[in-house]
């Protein structure tokens, strides 16, 4: 891995295709070769970018791997307790309710230790955007069981398989937030291909525009990988990802707002 | 326009808040502080002034929303009961660490655990040495009449935002049942969105393209930058010692022994003293106003003239050790204390004056 | 001028009110007031209590154990409070469900059939203003006017149609309570 691999000299101008959003801070990202949080964040700040609601916008970060999500999105930004993240977003939106505001949470943060927060938010149906990273274990405090885990799969706290009689059930956040009368759009998404990443960044704009109508949370979760979490390399983690993340938490829409002229 | 009324010291809180320019209230009823979200509730504030007004599922989620409120640079508050505000311990230390302004009040209850809900001031320890976890501290005003309710949620923010520190009212379900005359405040607006710019340059009020996005945060990796952290904290705390500490004396000038109360402690004290003076014993009450930053010269002051202090407190003796520890040993200091929900009695706290002090 | 008094019987009695109707009829004279509840869910049901001072002078201890008046409004308050008032002061007691009367020698002692005379009136809600019109006769604290505004500052605006009605109830009670003990 030691080669370099590009050619120093091809860094033009007129070469560029695809270029880093400002939207992102002059920073490199903290997280992991492979992770999708990566990709997550990115598609993000364009979204932002492309709406032109930089100067609108204010995003809540959790405890969790994207803990220092303020680093990298050029927008401005709190940092939540673990879990708080829903709350923190209902004040700042009914105190400033013209802007845009979303939250970015994994799943230890916002299916464990802050359900409570995230069911109640969008209970309520507060005009804000929940960004709900699945990735099934707690990246960053060293590959814990989250409660999103799958059946049988392994972690530091389930050394010998998650046992669903005695950890319980991987919890389907998704489908229960969409049962509450308070969210308007809810949606599972992937960015693990080019495809699923064009995909998501589009429901990532709707779920924004949608803060314009004022009719409740627009819930997006993007299930994820953990390659590090999981012990797997990055193209490994995405396959075991498709073959067992994706049939118990399937990619689609499971709600979606009514359509308007 | 100013205006007298008989309220509730609960209530007046909450009248306050309208008046001074509040901008949101979040809570979670408890007793026995229930009164402040139902008059909120009842007074449309919305309406009145544009300010929210929201009760969450918890006191976990009211205290976050108080910070993310005070992160955008607004006026905003929060009240509880000890149970409660136990649960916003994590909350405040974040809001200390993030250096937000905002409000608290907590309306004290006996306990430990779920306790009593009638009166206490067990909670002095809880709120004058932080509270939650790390080195901080919270400026805490002790009320002890409705009028001080009334003015000191005005004080309170004034505090919180010259110090860029959350505030705490402390006070107990005594002062918040209690039904006194209060001269409200005429009211003041809500800042305007250009004044909280102004005012708070560092909240998250949306980047524009001329300056760098705004971070809310606690976090603070680099060992080495968290230290100095805390080293800015421990310089506005010792900002805070120089210039607000706020107390009452009465009748200490001639006093030849001293009650040091806070709250309803101070107003029952009051009357033990008239009592004392009825019998010829010259007894004077320090109040200390502010329990953060504690009177401590006054005390040592105090110390050097009287022959000894009582500490009287609705709790097992916690201020006591911030007496004794300023007295520097120049007089006796002793405690008397009630629990659980009992408040001592004027006659009661003479006696003891007595029996400690003067052997009668 | 310091008038310390406890007003003590079962919750839903109007205790509470005819404790707040006081200490506003207080500050219609210009007086320093406070008025201290017992709380909590015994409220309802249970007994329920107030300490309302009213005074020319700033208000020191709003909590007391000694009164200037003691009104009394069921036995496990007479149990409690009898002893409490302060020698030469006053106990009104409504003497309806009281089994042992008051004993103490040291005090004046007025009696009020408050809850049969509500009943008389076919206004059983208006039993505290009874009361409360017996104490203002007993000790002419505050005048009949104060009371009358304080009674409209406290009620809310949607009650204000039974005013009349508790004016009626507060003259009624100063007309009917009897000394039972005079100290001379």
């Amino acid at each position: 891995m030691a080669e370099t691999i590009f050619d120093p000299n091809i860094i033009k101008d007129q070469n560029l295709v695809y270029k880093r959003t400002d939207h992102m801070k002059e920073k490199a990202l903290s997280y992991c070769p492979g992770c999708g949080h990566g990709t997550a964040h990115r598609i993000l700040m364009e979204v932002i970018e492309e709406m032109g609601i930089q100067e609108k916008t204010i995003g809540v970060s959790p405890v969790g791997c994207s803990v220092l999500a303020y680093d990298f999105m050029n927008v401005d930004m709190q940092g939540a307790a673990h879990g708080r993240a829903p709350a923190l977003a209902t004040a700042i939106k009914r105190l400033m309710p013209d802007k845009f505001v979303f939250t970015y949470q994994g799943d230890g943060d916002l299916a464990a230790i802050g359900t409570a927060e995230t069911i109640h938010a969008c209970n309520r149906g507060e005009h804000i955007t929940i960004i709900f990273i699945n990735n099934g274990i707690y990246g960053m405090t060293g590959g814990q069981m989250a409660p999103t885990t799958l059946p049988g799969m392994r972690s530091s706290t389930s050394p010998y398989g998650r046992d669903e009689a005695t950890m319980g059930h991987p919890l389907r956040m998704t489908e229960l937030v969409a049962t509450l009368p308070g969210t308007c759009f809810v949606t599972r998404q992937a960015v693990h291909t080019p495809g699923n990443v064009r995909k998501a960044k589009r429901a990532l704009r709707t779920a924004f525009e949608l803060q314009t109508r004022k009719i409740g949370v627009s819930f997006v979760e993007i299930v994820s990988n953990c390659n590090s979490g999981w012990k797997m390399t990055p193209v490994k983690a995405n396959t075991w990802m498709e073959e067992n993340m994706f049939p118990y938490y399937p990619l689609g829409d499971i709600k979606v707002p009514e359509k308007i002229d | 326009m100013k205006e007298l009324r008989l309220m509730k010291g609960n209530e007046a809180i909450a009248e306050a808040a309208i008046r001074c320019g509040c901008d949101a209230y979040f809570g979670y009823p408890i007793t026995p502080q229930s009164e402040i979200l139902e008059y909120l509730m009842v007074e449309k504030p919305h309406e009145r002034t544009g300010m929210v007004v929201l009760q969450a599922e918890s006191e976990v989620a009211s205290i976050n929303m108080v910070y993310a409120g005070a992160g955008c640079g607004r006026k905003v508050m929060t009240s509880s009961s000890s149970p409660g505000v136990s649960l916003m311990q994590e909350g405040l230390s974040y809001c200390a660490g993030a250096e937000l302004p905002c409000l608290l009040v907590n309306v004290v209850r006996g306990g430990p655990g779920l306790g009593t809900i009638q009166p206490s001031q067990a909670d002095y320890f809880q709120s004058t040495k932080g509270g939650g976890h790390g080195d901080y501290r919270l400026i805490v005003l002790a009320p002890s009449s409705v009028q001080e309710m009334c003015d000191f949620v005005g004080l309170g923010f004034d505090l919180a935002f010259k110090y860029r520190n959350p505030a705490l009212i402390l006070t107990d379900g005594a002062i918040g049942q209690m039904m006194e005359k209060v001269m409200l405040p005429a009211s003041v607006n809500r800042w305007t969105e250009e004044e909280i710019k102004q005012q708070t340059p560092w909240a998250t009020t949306g980047k524009p393209a001329d300056r760098p996005a705004n971070v809310i945060t606690s976090l603070e990796l680099d060992s080495a930058k968290q230290e100095k952290v805390n080293q800015k904290l421990q310089a506005k705390y010792a900002e805070m010692e120089k210039n607000e500490v706020r107390f009452e004396r009465i009748q200490c000038d001639d006093a030849e022994y001293l009650f040091v109360a806070f709250g309803t402690s101070a107003r029952i004290c009051q009357k033990s003293i008239d009592l004392a003076r009825a019998k010829g014993i010259k007894v004077g009450l320090l109040r200390p106003i502010t329990l953060f930053p504690f009177p401590k010269d006054e005390i040592e002051k105090l110390a050097g003239q009287v022959k000894g202090m009582l500490s009287v407190e609705m709790n097992a003796g916690q201020m006591v050790e911030d007496i004794r520890l300023n007295a520097k040993g120049k007089c006796p200091v002793e405690h008397y204390g009630r629990f659980g929900g009992i408040m001592p009695s004027p006659d009661e706290v003479l006696k003891v004056l007595e029996q400690k002090f003067i052997g009668g | 001028m310091t008038e310390e008094i406890i007003i003590a019987g079962f919750g839903g009695q109007g205790v509470l009110s005819m404790g707040k109707i006081l200490a506003y009829s207080g500050v219609m004279q210009d007086m320093e007031v406070s008025w201290m509840p017992s709380y909590g869910p015994e409220m309802r049901g249970g007994t329920a209590n107030v300490t309302v001072i009213l005074s020319s002078e700033r208000i020191s201890s709003p909590i007391i154990n000694q009164y200037d008046t003691a009104i009394i409004l069921n036995q496990q308050s007479m149990d409690k409070f009898e002893s409490m008032v302060k020698p030469g002061g006053t106990l009104l007691y409504d003497p309806n469900g009281i089994t042992r009367h008051p004993e103490r020698k040291d005090i004046n002692i007025y009696k009020v059939e408050a809850s049969m005379e509500a009943s008389n009136m076919g206004l059983t809600k208006i039993f505290n203003m009874i009361v409360l019109g017996s104490f203002i006769k007993i000790k002419p604290i505050v005048q009949i006017e104060n009371v009358i505004k304080g009674l409209k500052k406290s009620l809310p605006e949607r009650y204000h149609h039974m005013i009349p009605d508790n004016e009626d109830a507060i003259r009624k009670g100063m007309e009917v309570s009897v000394p039972v003990q005079l100290l001379s």
